[in-house]
C-alpha cells in the first residue's frame, strides 16, 4: 500500500486557498469540497490525508509527526519555535507583526516599557535585539485595549490593514517582522517520505512564482 | 501473552550495550550529580538550558546531569597519543518543550576521546548505524560535516558575527529566509547558489558524495574533502545513510562530522553525535572526541505499543477454597505462562483476558476479553 502522506491544513479562509495550491499541485482530495463537518479526509489515490486542525495548532501537529507536512503562519513559527523543516515561503496570508501604542505615545527609554501581546516570545526576541528592558503582560485576546486602558505602554500584535488599530486610536510605530503562511514538515517524515515532500515543494514553489 | 513489566526499551539498552562493549568500549559509569559550575560554563552545549540545581551540606551548587558527554570530558585523559573508548547509560533530567517540565531521560551513548583518526570516526559512524537497526529497520542515518560547512561560509564571506543565524537556517531547510539573510550580508549570487545548491543535494550516497565534490572543489581545502569522502564511502547500507547538509551543530562545540538518527514513526532524531573538537578546546583539551547518544525515551513513547490487557487472567477466590488451592491454581496458571493477578475483590478499571473464580477449590470462567 502507498505510505499516505498527512497535511495538516490551518482552518479558514487561508486554509482553503492552501489546500487549492495542493490541489493544482496534483494532490486533490475532492471530499474536502463537500460543506460537511469532517475533520479528516483522504484520497487513496493521490496518497494523501488531509485535516484541519485550529491554524495555531499546525506546528504542533507538524512538530510531532501526526502531520507529515503542514502550513502555519510565520507567526506561529516564530513564537513556539517548532524544530521542522521550513521548506517553503507560500506568499499568501501576508501581514506583519508590528509595534503598536496610542497616537500621543512617546517612548521613554528610562523606564521599563509595558508591552501587551498573545506574542511573548516574538516580544521578547524583539526588545532583547533593541536592548531594551521590558515587561510582558501576556493576553489572550483584544491586544488593542491594553494600551488604551493603561495596562501597557505599547503592544506587539498582527497588522493586517490596519483597521482595528486606527478605530482604537492606535498607530503603528515599527515592524517586527513580514509574516507570511509557510509549508513545514517534520524533519523524521521528511526522512521517509521525503521524495513525495519534496514534489509538493517544487510543484508550489512554481505556483508561487506565477503568483508574484 | 501479557507482559506487565516488559519494557522494549530495557531489551534495547541491552542490545546496545553489547554492541559496544564487543566493539571495546569500556562501561562508564558517573555520579548522579555534578557541579553546577560545568552546565554554567558550557550552557549552549546543553540540549536544555534548566538544570536542576541543589546545595549540599559543604555550600557546594549541585546540579542533576542534563548531559552526559560534558561530565566524562572532564574526567577523561587529556592525551592526544591514547584513545579512551567509553560508553555509558545514564538517567539524564531535562525540561521537556512545550511543558515547562522536567523529565527523566534514559540516555546511552558512547564516547571516543583522544587520537581521534578516520577509522574511529568510521566505527563510531557505523556504530551509530547498528544502534538504530537494533531500534529498527526502518532507519535513516543523516550525516553532515561542519567543518565543510564553515569552509564554505568562510569562502563566501558570511561574516562571524552571523554564522549562527546562517547556521540556524540552514538547519531549517528554509531556503527562502536563507537567501535573503545572505544577500542582506552582501554575499554574492554565485555564494547563495552555492549554498542553496549544497542543501538540496540527496540521492544515492556515492551520487551524492561525486556531486557535492565537485560543487565543493577550490572551495573546501582538499584534506576536508578527503576525509568526508573516504569515511562516508566506506559506510555500509545506501538508503539508511543520507548525507544532508540541514544536519547543524553549534560551531562553537562542533567542528567535523555531524550526525542524528530517525526512525520511522518517531517524530524526531532519537540519536545525536558529531566531532566535538571545539568543546575539547573549550574544556582546555589538547585531544579530539567524537561520540553519539541514543535517547530511550522516544522508544518508549512511540515504539512500545500499548498493551490490550493489564493481566492475562484475573482469579478471584472466597473463603471457600483453601490457601494451598489457590496457590496451586496460579501456579498452574503462571506455569502455563499467563499472568495472574488473584484476588478476593475484583479491581477497578482492569483489562483482563480471563476472569476466573475459584470456589470450593473449583475453578470457573466468568468471563473473558473484558
Amino acid at each position: 500500500m502507498k505510505p499516505m502522506l498527512n497535511i495538516a491544513l490551518p482552518k479558514g479562509r487561508l486554509g482553503e486557498k492552501v489546500y487549492a495550491m495542493f490541489e493544482t499541485a496534483g494532490f486533490p482530495c475532492p471530499a474536502i469540497r463537500e460543506n460537511n463537518r469532517k475533520l479528516v479526509f483522504e484520497n487513496e489515490e493521490a496518497g494523501v490525508r488531509y485535516f484541519w486542525v485550529k491554524p495555531s495548532d499546525v506546528a504542533i501537529y507538524v512538530e510531532r509527526g501526526a502531520a507529515d507536512i503542514g502550513v502555519a503562519g510565520k507567526d506561529i513559527l516564530l513564537e513556539y519555535e517548532p524544530d521542522i523543516f521550513e521548506l517553503l515561503d507560500l506568499k499568501i496570508g501576508k501581514c506583519r507583526m508590528a509595534v503598536a501604542a496610542k497616537k500621543d505615545f512617546r517612548d521613554d527609554a528610562g523606564r521599563t516599557l509595558r508591552v501587551a501581546t498573545k506574542f511573548s516570545n516574538i516580544a521578547e526576541n524583539y526588545y532583547l535585539s533593541c536592548g531594551r528592558d521590558i515587561d510582558i503582560i501576556h493576553l489572550n485576546g483584544s491586544i488593542e485595549i491594553a494600551p488604551i486602558l493603561g495596562l501597557s505602554d505599547v503592544i506587539v500584535d498582527i497588522v493586517e490593514t490596519g483597521t482595528t488599530l486606527r478605530e482604537n486610536n492606535l498607530v503603528v510605530i515599527d515592524t517586527v517582522v513580514p509574516i507570511s503562511a509557510r509549508l513545514i514538515a517534520n524533519k523524521s517524515s521528511y526522512k521517509f517520505k521525503g521524495e513525495a515532500i519534496d514534489r509538493i515543494v517544487s510543484e508550489m514553489a512554481k505556483q508561487v512564482e506565477e503568483s508574484v | 501473552m501479557t507482559q506487565p513489566l516488559r519494557d522494549i526499551g530495557e531489551s534495547i539498552l541491552f542490545s546496545l550495550r553489547s554492541l559496544y562493549g564487543l566493539h571495546g568500549y569500556s562501561h562508564y559509569k558517573m555520579n548522579k550529580f555534578e557541579e553546577y559550575d560545568l552546565y554554567a560554563r558550557n550552557k549552549d552545549f546543553l540540549i536544555s538550558d534548566s538544570v536542576i540545581t541543589f546545595t549540599d551540606g559543604n555550600g557546594k551548587l549541585l546540579a542533576l546531569k542534563p548531559d552526559v558527554t560534558l561530565s566524562i570530558v572532564k574526567n577523561s585523559k587529556d592525551r592526544s597519543d591514547t584513545l579512551e573508548k567509553l560508553y555509558y547509560n545514564e538517567n539524564v533530567y531535562r525540561m521537556s518543550k512545550g511543558s515547562r517540565h522536567f523529565k527523566e531521560i534514559m540516555q546511552v551513548g558512547l564516547e571516543c576521546i583522544g587520537k581521534v583518526d578516520d577509522y574511529c570516526i568510521y566505527e563510531v559512524l557505523t556504530l551509530a548505524q547498528k544502534s538504530l537497526d537494533a531500534i529498527s529497520r526502518n532507519h535513516v542515518l543523516s550525516v553532515s560535516h561542519l567543518g565543510i560547512l564553515s569552509e564554505v561560509m568562510e569562502k563566501i564571506a558570511v561574516p562571524d558575527g552571523s554564522r549562527a543565524a546562517v547556521l540556524h537556517l540552514i538547519g531549517e531547510k528554509n531556503l527562502h529566509e536563507l537567501g535573503s539573510l545572505l544577500a542582506g550580508l552582501g554575499v554574492c549570487d554565485e555564494g547563495i547558489a552555492l549554498l542553496r545548491r549544497l542543501l538540496s543535494i540527496r540521492g544515492r550516497t556515492d551520487e551524492v558524495l561525486k556531486t557535492t565534490g565537485e560543487l565543493l572543489r577550490g572551495v573546501v581545502s582538499d584534506d576536508t574533502m578527503t576525509r568526508f569522502t573516504s569515511v562516508l564511502s566506506a559506510l555500509a547500507s545506501e538508503e539508511n545513510l543520507h548525507i544532508d547538509f540541514s544536519v547543524v551543530g553549534d560551531i562553537h562545540y562542533y567542528n567535523g562530522f555531524v550526525f542524528k538518527g530517525f526512525v520511522e514513526g518517531i517524530p524526531t532524531s532519537l540519536l545525536s553525535g558529531g566531532e566535538y573538537n571545539m568543546l575539547m578546546k573549550k574544556m582546555g583539551r589538547s585531544s579530539e572526541a567524537i561520540g553519539f547518544a541514543v535517547y530511550l525515551d522516544m522508544i518508549e513513547q512511540y515504539i512500545r505499543k500499548p498493551e490490550k490487557y493489564d493481566v492475562d487472567v484475573v482469579l478471584l477466590y472466597d473463603d471457600t477454597s483453601s490457601l494451598p488451592q489457590i496457590g496451586n491454581e496460579v501456579q498452574r496458571l503462571t506455569d502455563g505462562g499467563e499472568s495472574v493477578l488473584s484476588g478476593s475483590v475484583l479491581p477497578e478499571q482492569i483489562k483482563y483476558r480471563k476472569l476466573m473464580k475459584m470456589r470450593n477449590g473449583r475453578v470457573d470462567i466468568i468471563e473473558t476479553d473484558a
